[in-house]
């Protein structure tokens, strides 16, 4: 085997890797779950928190939500 | 599937003291790092400025004194407080590693102060940007692994199943500068402060280039964009564009950047077909970091008005467009034939100072007007108006910088290669000196205003951390348990 075969062999194996990359993140069965894990900053902020809390108890809510009006101000 | 899981209604207990530690220190080695810049592009300009307190002042030794302050001390500095931060506040866990933590500190801390002791001395084992003689290098062996540990420690104790992209960057960063520090610094000892490189002659030069350019790649470029892929969603308050692409992003720019070394020593006794294939690597780089650049920006869709009024998301956003712009230069750059106009010239200095002052300085810059009111629990900087001030700085200097170096670099490739009809040079090298002269003096000027808006920050900075903050200043909406402790 030359060289050569091995730097074809090389860049085959390359464009594959790439391709399988892309088709991994791209393919639709995985589209809904890379948009939640884009959320992942935002997942432990108070206000993110007070909303999943507010779904069993609603004491903190208003506050959450002056809060939130406060965040965006900026 | 859901990959937030998140306890409803109560925070971990972050770490946020060593983010502090670093953040702090960030501003003060950038000020540091950057008033050396400055100093050296005034003795280019004015050469008596050698003679302050020679030899320790001349230029040969404080050069490597200036780009390891700005890269190591700030850039790492930067770099320790925002992987710290963001791989706590993703992973929603508590910093793991025990004495370790602190031990980074610490250590990257003497590091700093011993490369800026032996450095004025002359102590240098003449590698760029690897100049740190031995015992230092080891010192910087032992704090990186533990950074390993810590950073990666944490990541295994994550309360989330999905590992996020600023992390992936994160980790890649210090993996490879592990590699690429012990590899390229392997050498013989022969004194306290004397080493010899293992690697001699071409291998040597390859060796440190495949060090020098990934040292770009992954210090300078996948550890900041670890930075865009957090602050830049979080200042913007929306996800980033496409995770699809972060993902493409990640894959394509680390196995593509390792290759690109070899554009270092186009021309060189390298191989040639090593060049070549340093240049069409090189080339292909442009895409993963346009990929990269364009989701960074197009997180914005939908809230570009936020620019008008949020001077941070300025900082982080110009700093995106620099990174596309350098991004573009440098693969032209490395094409043979105008790399045969630009090496050498004072062309490859305002290239690296466009990706060092406007992508990773102004990058860093907003990310730690993000973090300080965070990490100290108040609702903002102690002055907005300042923040947009240092950005106006920092964005002039930085164009008035590379302009410069544009049209130096040029008029000296030009008048480097131009040649009479009997085959004589037209000019003697003294007179491309003297064509730089009025260039260097405006890099200066460029070098001054970026200083200048660094003073604004630490001003900034000190007036938000110290300033008793009034009723309804206090932050509310982020980690609260430990800012009071603060």
């Amino acid at each position: 085997m030359t060289i050569d075969i091995l730097r074809q062999i090389a860049v085959v194996l390359g464009a594959l890797a790439f391709l399988a990359v892309c088709w991994w993140a791209f393919s639709p069965k995985r589209k809904k779950r890379f948009e939640e894990d884009a959320k992942l900053p935002f997942a432990d902020e108070q206000e993110t928190l007070d909303k999943s809390a507010r779904e069993s108890e609603s004491t903190t809510g208003d506050e959450a939500g002056k809060k939130q009006e406060q965040g965006q101000d900026k | 599937m859901t990959t937030t899981v998140a306890e409803a209604g109560k925070l971990p207990d972050y770490d946020y003291n060593i983010v502090r530690q670093f953040t702090i220190m960030s501003v003060v080695w950038g000020i540091f790092g950057m008033g050396v810049g400055v100093l050296i592009a005034a003795q280019l300009a004015w050469p008596a400025l050698n003679d302050l307190w020679q030899p320790f002042t001349h230029f040969g030794r404080l050069r490597p004194l200036h780009t390891n302050a700005v890269i190591f001390a700030f850039g790492g500095s930067v770099l320790f407080a925002t992987s710290y931060y963001v791989v706590q506040r993703t992973c929603q866990t508590r910093l793991w590693g025990g004495w370790l933590i602190p031990f980074t500190f610490w250590g990257w801390q003497v590091v700093i102060i011993a490369a800026a002791i032996t450095l004025p001395l002359g102590y240098t084992s003449s590698k760029e940007y690897a100049e740190l003689e031995w015992p230092i290098d080891i010192l910087i062996a032992l704090v990186w692994i533990a950074y390993a540990i810590v950073f990666f420690g944490t990541i295994a104790k994550r309360r989330t199943s999905h590992i996020y992209v600023a992390n992936w960057f994160f980790g890649a960063y210090i993996i490879t500068i592990a590699a690429l520090h012990i590899v390229n610094n392997l050498e013989v000892p022969v004194a306290p402060f004397k080493s010899y490189s293992i690697y001699s002659g071409t291998k040597d030069a390859m060796i440190q280039w495949w060090y020098g350019h990934n040292a770009v790649g992954f210090f300078l470029t996948a550890a900041f964009l670890g930075i865009m892929y957090y602050f830049v969603p979080k200042q913007a308050g929306r996800p980033v564009y496409s995770y699809q692409l972060s993902i493409v992003h990640f894959w394509a720019l680390i196995s593509i950047y390792v290759w690109a070394g070899g554009h270092h020593l186009h021309y060189s006794a390298l191989p040639d077909w090593t060049q070549s294939l340093a240049m069409i690597m090189s080339v292909i780089l442009l895409a993963p970091s346009w990929g990269g650049m364009i989701n960074g920006i197009m997180t914005l869709s939908g809230a570009w008005h936020k620019l008008r009024t949020d001077p941070t998301l300025r900082f982080l956003v110009v700093s995106l467009s620099f990174y596309g712009m350098s991004t573009f230069e440098g693969p032209m750059m490395s094409i043979k034939t105008v790399n045969a106009l630009s090496h050498n010239t004072d062309w490859t200095i305002g290239h690296v100072h466009s990706g060092a002052l406007g992508w990773v300085a102004m990058i860093s810059i907003g990310a730690l007007y993000h973090l300080v009111p965070v990490l100290w629990g108040r609702k903002e900087m102690y002055s907005v108006k300042l923040i947009n001030a240092h950005f106006w700085l920092a964005t002039v200097g930085t164009v008035l910088y590379i302009a410069a170096m544009w049209v130096n670099g040029i008029t000296q490739g030009l008048m480097w290669r131009a040649f009479n009809a009997d085959g004589t040079l037209t000019y003697s090298f003294v007179e491309s000196v003297i064509a730089s002269h009025p260039g260097y003096i405006v890099r200066w000027l460029g070098g001054a205003f970026f200083l200048t808006g660094m003073f604004l920050m630490a001003y900034n900075v000190f007036r938000t951390v110290t300033d008793e903050p009034k009723e309804g200043e206090v932050r509310h909406d982020e980690n609260l348990p430990i800012a009071k402790n603060a």
